[in-house]
């Protein structure tokens, strides 16, 4: 009897112990800056931090698709670049183009995550170098298009995604908007990657590609559909931080490799076939709560970039570790 | 002098959870000697040799060298004392050279660093000993070597370390003719050299070219042992003489065989000539032939991964053009691939969501992955149940499961579709005996419930134990049609397309 019930002792205890660590080190994370800021524990204090945060989230959400597909997309830092220019170049200070211009962005979004997935897909380049190489050309379009220089600026009906808060609602009014949109395709995108057969296929595509094409996996559109997804959250990323921070030329560089890094501190594995949408989210959380942090002790600029290249590599190296620890 | 007996074992028996491998097994092998160890696919020669090896420790008995009594804990013991096993699958490392491979773990420094050129002269020199037909350079990288070569690096590896005693698991199952020759004049050379040479196959030729004693084992236990190389059918009778209706079921009955589903008529691709066949519902047919002879490429086409480029294909009477594993699929046909690891499993999935994939590809992609027009959950785990699949939890990774059970669940994720025609490439490969009778069987009842089975082997037994009709390939064609009452000779001597072939 009691030899029976073994093994699912053991499964209990090995899911006990599978809380992935990311949660408990935002937690820890939190109440470090609390201790350092007793700002923070106010509402406006976190709901900065949590405003601050949203644009990355969504972000890394999105990123996730293609990394657990086993690709990369370095083109989303630019991608969102090109939104904000291309927003508010536009929008020369009409309040109404918000309604166009967000679905013209995100329509350019579509494009650009086919582009992507196409010659990934069939042209067989490799997703670094084929995003690396997109990530190039939008900024250059976006260069181009202002001129160097940004022209006009966001109109508040487009600025309302990333700044403000809805006012006349009680409770709700307590809540940025940028983090009620964090809620809304926090949510989207978990159930797009637990919950369907479309995220099933995309674990499967990752985990083994091969064996996915002779399951019958229609493998060149799950990915195709990943890089769509990713490019398609950059534009929502880039509407909601040119919201929060405005416009200015190199506004989302940088945030391609934050991305990947949320999701590796996520757990997420590097090569696809494993990662949480929730769990990436937390680890966006992380990065940002670390950020705070080195402000906090007053490290600049530089000490974040050396900061989160490290992370990068030490969560890749602690996941590799513990997965061998596992037996494989 | 008495003949003391290079490696004696006595009485050894050893027991599986689930099965009593090995019960009561004596053998010797002497200097000078090949003593060949025959059986059928798990009648437990493996398990003797990992016994010998120190891989396993048996359960009762003993083992001698040289007349002193071993207990090896590890394999390097035995190593060290001389004992050298070249399994069917290869330990060599692939993107390292010749050299590198030979001295893995042991290699000669000088002055704190690998002394490169001592390692490369030593491996010119042992290869030197026997591959004067068959050059390997040793800065090769073994992964541009072929199957054949690659061998005799693991033999080189064998007699660089003084390996009183080799012992090689069926050497030949990879390699084709002229490579076989290389091998057996190897094999008379280290005959002659004085090593004691432990040869399993189930291949009579080899028996009758290479044996100087044969030894039969069956079922876990010696059925027959010669000192003299006995005439093939006498073998053979040793090996199959057991209730072979245990392991393989019963064959169809002629009403169990139902109209043709699938038809192919000359078709042809780069690696297929003029293909015409037919599969029945009902019906087991077994496609044997050598490496090389496009039986995998066969199965390739028909599942659309390499379609025909010519010819034409029906199904269920329909004319069919498939150009993809997706179309197949979709037309009603599945495949379990050869090479599991690399084509079939998804290591980091849980074994539901494996079983579940190729049913959740057809569904809508935004659908609940908990269920779709084809199964649900309860249907996969009822399916999982019904196949018997050993886990601790269907939500387990698919990595943790043993060879078997990875092939069990991978068999639900086609069941789930319900097949008209179930390709097996191989499915007995590298899985336990256990699961190889109830793999059997279960190809069996997919073919009582009207599925058209095709089952693509490289074991002879395996093919005629559980076929209804043989087809044998050869060089992309298909050489010959047997029904299940034929022999291997006659099978062998198709394949190879060669007359004399004994068996």
């Amino acid at each position: 009897m009691s030899a029976q019930s073994l093994p699912h002792i053991a499964a209990t205890q090995r899911r006990l112990f599978k809380i992935n660590p990311v949660y408990l080190l935002v937690v820890a994370l939190i109440l470090a800056i609390v201790v350092m800021n007793p700002a923070f524990g106010e509402p406006t204090g976190y709901m900065n931090y949590l405003k601050r945060v949203t644009a990355l989230a969504i972000l890394s959400g999105g990123a996730l698709y293609v990394i657990v597909s086993g690709g990369f997309d370095l083109s989303v830092g630019s991608m969102m670049t090109l939104t904000v220019i291309g927003s508010s170049m536009l929008a020369s200070n009409d309040p109404n183009s918000t309604y166009w211009i967000i679905p013209l962005m995100l329509g350019m979004g579509l494009i650009v995550g086919l582009i992507n997935g196409l010659v990934v897909s069939y042209l067989k380049v490799p997703s670094l170098i084929a995003t690396l190489g997109m990530m190039i050309t939008l900024n250059g379009v976006a260069f181009m298009w202002s001129g160097g220089a940004p022209r006009g600026y966001l109109p508040d009906t487009f600025r309302f995604f990333g700044r403000y808060n809805i006012t006349d609602i009680p409770v709700i009014s307590l809540l940025p908007v940028a983090v009620i949109c964090l809620v809304v395709f926090g949510v989207i995108l978990w159930w797009g990657m637990h919950r369907t057969n479309f995220g099933r296929m995309l674990h499967a595509v990752g985990d083994n590609q091969q064996a996915a094409r002779l399951a019958g996996v229609p493998v060149e559109r799950v990915r195709i559909s990943a890089f769509v997804i990713s490019s398609l959250t950059a534009v929502l990323a880039g509407v909601i931080l040119g919201g929060r921070a405005g416009v200015s030329v190199n506004i989302g560089s940088g945030f391609e490799l934050q991305a990947i890094t949320a999701a590796v501190i996520g757990g997420a594995q590097l090569l696809g076939g494993r990662g949480s949408v929730p769990a990436t989210i937390a680890g966006a959380l992380a990065l940002e709560a670390i950020f705070t942090l080195l402000n906090l002790l007053g490290l600049a600029q530089p000490v974040r970039l050396v900061v989160q290249g490290l992370i990068l590599i030490g969560a890749v190296a602690f996941a590799t570790y513990q997965r061998k620890r596992a037996g494989r | 002098m008495t003949d003391v007996p290079t490696i004696e074992m006595r009485g050894i028996s050893k027991s599986f959870p689930a099965v009593k491998a090995l019960q009561g097994v004596s053998f010797t092998c002497s200097k000078g000697e090949v003593h060949a160890l025959c059986g059928e696919n798990g009648a437990g020669k493996s398990t003797l040799i990992k016994i010998l090896s120190g891989v396993y420790r048996p359960d009762g008995g003993e083992v001698l060298i040289d007349g002193q009594e071993q207990h090896f804990r590890h394999p390097q013991e035995a190593l060290l004392a001389g004992i050298s096993v070249i399994y069917q699958e290869f330990s060599l490392l692939p993107e390292r050279t010749v050299a590198q491979n030979l001295f893995l773990g042991r290699e000669p420094m000088k002055r704190g660093l690998i002394d490169n050129r001592a390692m490369v002269m030593e491996t010119r020199r042992v290869l030197g000993l026997f591959c004067v037909r068959h050059h390997i350079e040793p800065e090769t990288l073994v992964a541009d070597l072929d199957v054949a070569s690659q061998q005799m690096v693991e033999i080189a590896k064998a007699i660089s370390l003084n390996a009183k005693v080799i012992v090689m698991d069926e050497p030949t199952a990879a390699l084709n003719e002229a490579e076989c020759e290389v091998l057996f004049s190897l094999v008379d050379q280290l005959r002659a050299s004085g090593t004691a040479i432990v040869y399993i196959t189930h291949r009579m030729r080899e028996v009758t070219r290479l044996a100087n004693r044969v030894t039969v084992i069956k079922d876990g236990e010696v059925t027959a042992s010669f000192d003299h190389v006995p005439a093939p059918d006498v073998v053979v009778r040793a090996m199959v003489g057991r209730d072979i209706s245990e392991y393989y079921p019963e064959p169809a009955t002629p009403a169990e065989i139902g109209p043709v589903v699938l038809a192919v008529s000359s078709g042809s691709n780069s690696a297929l000539r003029d293909i015409s066949l037919e599969l029945r519902s009902g019906e087991i047919v077994g496609f044997a032939g050598l490496q090389g002879a496009g039986r995998t490429p066969l199965a390739m086409a028909l599942f659309g991964a390499a379609p025909f480029t010519a010819g034409t294909m029906t199904l269920d009477g329909q004319s069919v053009h498939l150009t993809s594993p997706r179309d197949a699929i979709r037309a009603g046909i599945g495949m379990l691939p050869g090479d599991r690891k690399a084509q079939a499993l998804f290591l980091m999935q849980s074994v539901r969501d494996n079983g579940m994939l190729t049913a959740r590809s057809f569904a809508n992609a935004f659908g609940g992955k908990d269920g779709n027009r084809f199964v649900d959950l309860n249907g996969m785990n009822a399916l999982l149940d019904q196949m018997k699949v050993r886990a601790p939890s269907y939500e387990q990774e698919m990595r943790f499961l043993s060879g078997g059970n990875q092939q069990k669940a991978i068999v639900a994720r086609w069941l789930a579709l319900k097949p008209k025609v179930l390709i097996f490439i191989e499915p007995t490969r590298g899985i336990d005996v256990d699961a190889k009778a109830s793999i059997y069987h279960l190809m069996r009842d997919l073919a009582r419930a009207g599925t058209a089975v095709m089952m693509v082997s490289s074991d002879l037994p395996e093919i005629l134990g559980a076929s209804d009709r043989i087809v044998v390939m050869r060089e992309g064609r298909i050489a010959g049609q047997f029904d299940r009452s034929a022999s291997e000779a006659e099978l062998m001597m198709a394949a190879t397309g060669e007359t004399g072939v004994a068996a």
